[in-house]
């Protein structure tokens, strides 16, 4: 299932895109950067309530294929054109991290 | 022996927003150099982890990068205030971070065993009130 298969089926928000097309491969949920970093694999669809510009680093160093926040969060204007710049898929969605979790291991 | 690649990069101490930047820099340039995934996974989390307890517990400092064939060497350096106890900031869960930086999702203290978990070499200097120099060596194989 590539990102933007994944964005439809569950009806995400876009709030920055780059490469959607990529395969997502897993999954990963997690607020806690460090645990992110060292535990989500390339390709995983990152599920957090985090929307500071960190995850952006984050997001980027793990590879991961997407960032979808989860219970409505959304990014400040300023880190999602950032999220943007570095090619970095982000989505909203207003369900709840376990709800998202569910649907996307339904999906893989 | 062999010359190795080198990097070198400042770490703003005042800038959250930036930190992590010099090790997406690094994760750039080891790609286009063809390093195995696997590799440059292990030297972004390293680094990354050494960066962001810079910027959170140090001030900033200074980060060099040294590229062999077979290795990969970051010395990250700072003068922040030193570590006390490495014993025991080496220890999973172990954090002195205000609760400002835990809101952003830091201070998990899992930093530092993430260094060592995935890195070959990991060697702590640090003096109370002078500052803190970190080296590790990520093996390519
Ligand atoms: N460069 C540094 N300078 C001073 N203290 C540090 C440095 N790096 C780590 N520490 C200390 O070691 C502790 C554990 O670090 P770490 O495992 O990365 O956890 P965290 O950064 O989440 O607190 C920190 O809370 C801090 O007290
Ligand atoms: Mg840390």
């Amino acid at each position: 299932m590539t990102v933007a298969e994944m964005a439809c089926a569950l009806n995400l928000e876009e709030i920055a895109a780059g490469d959607t097309q990529r395969e997502v491969t897993g999954g990963y949920a997690g607020d806690l950067l460090s645990w992110v970093m060292g535990r989500a694999q390339a390709g995983d669809a990152w599920v957090t309530i985090m929307s500071n510009a960190n995850i952006v680093a984050v997001a980027t160093l793990a590879d991961t294929a997407a960032v979808i926040l989860a219970e409505g969060v959304t990014l400040e204007p300023e880190v999602a054109e950032l999220a943007r710049t570095k090619g970095i898929n982000v989505y909203s969605s207003a369900q709840d991290t376990f709800t998202l979790c569910a649907k996307i291991a339904a999906l893989l | 022996m062999d010359e190795a690649l080198k990097f070198h990069f400042v770490i703003d101490g005042d800038n959250f927003t930036s930190a992590g930047e010099a090790s997406v820099e690094v994760k750039k340039k080891l790609r286009q150099l063809g390093f195995p995934p696997d590799v440059i996974r292990r030297v972004s989390i390293a680094m990354y982890e050494g960066e962001i307890n810079m910027v959170i517990h140090a001030r900033g400092g200074v980060a060099d990068v040294l590229v062999y064939p077979d290795r990969i060497v970051i010395i990250l350096e700072d003068h922040g205030p030193g570590i006390e106890d490495i014993d025991l900031a080496m220890q999973e869960g172990y954090s002195t971070a205000p609760d400002s930086v835990r809101a952003l999702g830091f201070g998990a203290g899992m930093g530092l065993p993430n260094m060592k978990r995935y890195t070959e070499e990991m060697h702590i200097e640090s003096t109370l009130g002078v500052g803190t120099t970190i080296t590790m060596v990520v093996n390519v194989q």
